[in-house]
């Protein structure tokens, strides 16, 4: 499983790596977790607010900040 | 509205704590207690509602509304949109590229960028608290005014070249996002969103109208008149000035605002105060310069602190 987490670098962009980094380990799976910050690159995907939530290459939410709960939520699915 | 805590304050105040209700610490202590609790409750109102409207429109969703709108109906959808969507000075990078990707034209991207800040929802809450409707109405009626025609305006001198990324414009049209979510899970993110916001702007609001209620009760008016309340045609422009470094504590500020305007500051200068506050952000303007040329924004600042001010001077003329 590839995570991506789309921001531009802001104090909610971090926050939400983090957040992703402890729904995986709670989650106990493995997953790459990647925070992409080139514009372009967010840009290529349709987003225009961040930070975004990529999984396997599709969004699954922009311009939130997700609880870890609420990420464990999104990978189960 | 509110009678019912007024009668509870004094109560409190005048009866409770027996102090004297003349005496200026008295007046000082119920101000204090009465209006921070009012704009808490008002906040928690206004910010959920807002939230609320807000899980049906994200930007994504604006954008796709947006695309293909011609000209001058854009700018002013662009500048309604504004009001419920959120803005995030993060988030204007993203958002402003991603609108030129769906061949919006500048200026309908900028007159959404300049109505998402100034009509956001903690503004508004605490205008409404401290003002009440009229006064919020004027000015979500004149920020949108400024939006429209500023953005118009930015549309029509041609400055698409001032943006330093290629953006590859898209071809075809965007498909409509749908945002499957069922009501509970609405209410429950809109709640979330409403305390996050409160728990960062809660201690700014009561240092504001802690400070006021100092105002309130020791200042003479005669103090503040003098130095606030001149209709000296420089009051406006100093006014917006000082409003442009303020933005991330407009929590803090807009009380000072009112007791000011109740003591004497002229409301057209408060106003343009208020608009520079919310609608011209420093950060913002830091972000937009990895994307933009200066003179891009220098524009857009210019633009809309013209407009500003000349609301305040309209204000100040007529009221």
């Amino acid at each position: 499983m590839k995570i991506e987490v789309l921001g531009t670098g802001c104090s909610k962009c971090q926050a939400l790596t983090l957040h992703v980094k402890e729904a995986v380990a709670k989650k106990g799976i493995f997953a790459q977790v990647e925070k992409v910050e080139d514009i372009l690159k967010i840009m290529e995907y349709g987003v225009t607010s961040t930070p975004a939530l990529v999984v396997d290459g599709t969004v699954v939410s922009s311009g939130k900040l997700l609880g870890v709960d609420e990420i464990v939520t999104l990978l189960g699915s | 509205m509110f009678d019912w805590w007024e009668t509870i304050v004094d109560a409190l105040v005048f009866r409770l704590l027996g102090l004297d209700a003349s005496t200026q610490k008295a007046q000082a202590l119920h101000f204090f207690i009465f209006d921070t609790v009012k704009i808490y409750i008002l906040l928690v109102l206004i910010i959920f509602a807002v939230s609320f409207l807000r899980t049906y429109f994200n930007t994504e969703k604006v954008r796709v509304y947006l695309q293909g709108k011609s000209e001058f109906t854009g700018n002013i959808l662009a500048a309604l949109f504004g009001i419920i969507t959120p803005f995030c000075s993060c988030s204007a990078i993203p958002l402003f590229l991603g609108f030129m990707q769906a061949r919006i034209p500048l200026g309908i991207t900028f007159s959404f960028l300049i109505s998402s800040p100034m009509n956001n929802e903690v503004a508004i809450a605490l205008l409404f608290g401290l003002f009440g409707w009229k006064i919020t109405a004027l000015y979500i009626g004149f920020g949108l005014l400024v939006a429209i025609v500023g953005g118009f305006i930015v549309g029509k001198l041609g400055m698409e070249k001032y943006v330093l990324i290629p953006v590859v414009p898209m071809s075809g049209d965007l498909a409509d996002v749908e945002i499957a979510l069922s009501l509970q899970k609405r209410l429950k993110e809109s709640w979330a969103y409403t305390m996050d916001i409160l728990q960062k702007i809660y201690l700014y609001v009561m240092i504001g109208v802690g400070i006021g209620a100092f105002i309130h009760g020791y200042i003479p008016t005669e103090f503040i008149v003098k130095y606030a309340g001149s209709d000296a045609w420089y009051s406006v422009p100093l006014a917006v000035i000082l409003g442009v470094p303020m933005y991330s504590n407009a929590a803090g500020v807009m009380p000072l605002i009112e007791v000011l305007t109740s003591k004497g500051m002229l409301l057209g200068t408060a106003l343009s105060f208020m608009m520079a506050i919310t609608a011209l952000s420093l950060p913002e303007a830091m972000i937009l310069k990895r994307i933009l040329h200066v003179k891009l924004i220098a524009t857009f600042f210019g633009i809309v602190a013209l407009g500003i001010m000349g609301i305040g001077y309209l204000f100040n003329a007529i009221l």
